[in-house]
């Protein structure tokens, strides 16, 4: 028998009981629908996270204050204020394999420029925070070590906060009061975009640490200490190098913890991928159950349809159909129903990952595998939850079939 | 020649719980090609049973069957299917029509499991020759439940003719018709039969069994009678009498 003419004839077994056949294939939809929208929602969260960890730097060690180790580490940072200036020199000085480090501190601030006022974040970092962190200077330039050590007032501007305060004019050489102090606009950075939880990246302003810890954050220690290695070989030895200078100048004795914690820009990523996958997995696995769900209804309306349809096998056995004919009509029923109902849910995931996108503000990423994947599954599953009840009449008697009713 | 039909012994035992119901016992029985045969008897006599057998639906519990020169018995389930596909016609009591197909679907059927496969413009072709051949070419694409019982009867035969059979096997074609519709059907038959097909039915009625050559008797599962008729009617002439019967009632009113 011809397939084509097969697969007419099971479009039109269907068409006949429309409710039946939009009722059945809706556990399709939404298990398909459902899995491609939780493995783009999961893919998306995965690819900011990365591009913000790639946006740390590369080769980044961050120095942590305080401990992190109990509770796991999150992508926040100390507050405990155990470092200090004496041992950001000590690390440059004595540690062999570091290409640059910067100490950071954040606070908020009232920024004023002309009529314009923004709260915004201010970072205080050295001259090299802007290379390590892999900023880059679009217009004017960086600040210098002078001005660091000075404790000059000059600033370096995200697109954001450039935007707000001096629109498309020239922000460079302009002056902007920061908690009323007048900082001279040194730079304009690129732009880096939103991070994972959706804030602005670039709705900062960078000062030297110095004039920071005196005008906005106070104190005298810092909450973190970037260090650059020079390349991803010498890495594992700088940490261990800075683990160990640390340990000494904070005089910590063998078997008592650390008061910091350092981890390189790879255990960062990897921990945070290594989430993001959990995470990704677990929705996927939750939308293709409600997938398996919508597999065992079309056998069991499969299983009606045989019984329903028992005269019809029969007559069609004694005018010469043979099992593999009938198995053939069945199966084919039940994967046009589950490829249709793929079909349709291929396109509510796709336009569910977005409607997430658009009203969460989540980033969501539909990637061709899982489109394609969860498509060709649905196609497996009428195959498998379609071969009991096409087997089922394929072996049933011709004299037995033709006298049911 | 070598017959069409050969039964040996032919027996057929049911099961039906503790109970065994000898349905056909020890029949023998060898059947000509081009012959025209009524097979009669009582309800329960075993007609139908024997009559799914030699239609290759069913499998005798004993005996030989050849059909052609095969020996049917030895054949699997799709070697069956073929055998009722190709050479076989089977045309049942009630019609058994596939209620949602139009009667030109009907008839195409068969030749939806023809092996080799048939191009579909012949299918077509094959099935609107069969369906013009039964009187009823402008009815092709209406549903069983918009035809009369004669008209789906007739539908049913040109399904079963479709893939030119050399058999045509009918359980009581005429049992759910009225008298005339019953002679047209007969008709059919004996038209087919002057033309070389092997007709082969099931009937209680013995006007209708007249229609035909030969006439087997059953009872109790064995053949107690087996007669050519003598005195066979034809049905365009009972046709034509009871048209004219007709008039008389008319004018006698
Ligand atoms: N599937 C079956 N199971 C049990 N007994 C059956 C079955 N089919 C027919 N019989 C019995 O076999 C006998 C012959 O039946 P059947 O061939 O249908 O007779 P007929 O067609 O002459 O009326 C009857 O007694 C009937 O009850
Ligand atoms: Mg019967």
């Amino acid at each position: 028998m011809i397939i084509i003419a097969t697969i007419r004839m099971a479009i039109r077994a269907l068409q006949r009981n429309t409710l039946r056949t939009l009722l059945t294939m809706l556990g399709i939809i939404i298990g398909v629908g459902a899995v491609i929208a939780m493995i783009s929602i999961g893919n998306g969260a995965r690819a900011q996270i990365e591009s913000q960890i790639a946006s740390l730097g590369q080769n980044v060690i961050l120095v942590m204050s305080g401990n992190f180790s109990r509770g796991g580490i999150g992508m926040g940072f100390g507050s405990a204020g155990t470092l200090t200036k004496e041992d950001f020199e000590a690390m440059t000085r004595e540690v062999i394999g570091v290409s640059g480090a910067s100490p950071e501190v954040r606070g908020n601030a009232q920024v004023a420029a002309g009529n314009q006022n923004v709260n915004t974040s201010i970072i205080g970092g050295s001259e090299e925070y802007a290379v390590i962190r892999s900023w880059t200077i679009t217009s004017g330039s960086n600040f210098i070590d002078q001005d660091v050590r000075s404790a000059n007032k000059v600033a370096l501007l995200g697109k954001t906060t450039a935007g707000t305060l001096f629109g498309d004019g020239e922000a460079v050489g302009q002056v902007i009061r920061i908690k009323n102090a007048p900082f001279v606009v040194v730079g304009v950075l690129g732009a880096k975009g939103s991070d994972a939880r959706g804030f602005d990246q670039d709705d900062i302003i960078i000062i030297p640490y110095t004039s920071a810890m005196k005008r906005i954050t106070g104190g005298t220690t810092f909450r973190s200490i970037s260090v650059q290695a020079m390349d991803a070989a010498s890495s594992p030895q700088v940490q261990s190098d800075l683990n160990e200078l640390l340990r000494q100048r904070h005089r910590i004795q063998d078997g008592k913890e650390d008061d910091f914690t350092i981890r390189s820009q790879q255990e960062i990523a990897d921990f945070a991928t290594a989430s993001t996958k959990v995470m990704t997995v677990l929705l996927g696995s939750i939308a293709g159950v409600s997938l398996l769900v919508g597999g065992i209804g079309i056998m069991n309306i499969m299983l009606v349809s045989v019984t329903e349809r028992t005269r019809e096998i029969g007559v069609r056995m004694a005018i010469g159909a043979r099992g593999q004919d009938i198995l053939l009509q069945f199966l084919i029923e039940a994967v046009v129903l589950s490829v249709v109902g793929g079909g349709v849910g291929v396109i509510f995931g796709i336009g569910g990952a977005y409607a997430v996108a658009k009203t969460q503000n989540w980033a969501t990423l539909v990637s061709t595998s899982s489109v394609v994947l969860s498509f060709l599954t649905s196609a497996g599953i009428g195959i498998f939850f379609g071969f009991y009840p096409a087997r089922k009449a394929a072996q049933l008697d011709p004299i037995e079939a033709l006298r049911f009713d | 020649m070598a017959a069409l039909i050969k039964l040996e012994n032919f027996s057929k035992t049911y099961n039906s719980g503790e109970m065994e119901v000898h349905a056909v016992r020890s029949v023998s029985l060898e059947i000509q090609a081009g012959e025209f045969i009524a097979i009669m008897g009582a309800s329960g006599s075993g007609k139908s049973t024997m009559m799914n057998s030699v239609g290759c639906l069913d499998r005798p519990t004993s005996g030989k069957f050849w059909l052609d020169g095969v020996d049917v018995g030895s054949l699997g389930r799709d070697q069956l299917a073929d055998l009722r596909n190709k050479k076989i016609g089977f045309i049942f009591q009630g019609f058994n029509l596939l209620a949602r197909s139009t009667a030109l679907e009907n008839i195409e059927l068969p030749m939806l499991y023809l092996r080799p496969s048939i191009p579909a413009r012949e299918q077509v072709e094959r099935a609107n020759q069969a369906l013009s051949m039964v009187g009823l070419a402008d009815r092709g694409d209406h549903r069983p439940s918009q035809l009369s019982g004669g008209q789906q009867q007739r539908v049913a035969i040109a399904r079963a003719l479709v893939n030119h059979p050399k058999l045509l096997l009918a359980d009581e074609p005429t049992g759910n018709l009225d008298t005339q519709t019953s002679i047209e059907i007969m008709g059919v038959f004996q038209d087919l039969n002057r033309k070389g097909m092997t007709v082969i039915m099931v009937t209680h009625e013995l006007d209708i069994a007249r229609y035909c050559k030969r006439n087997v008797v059953m009872r109790d599962g064995r053949i107690v009678g087996d007669t050519a008729v003598t005195n066979r009617l034809d049905a365009v002439e009972e046709l034509q009498k009871l048209r004219l019967e007709h008039q008389a009632v008319q004018l006698a009113t």
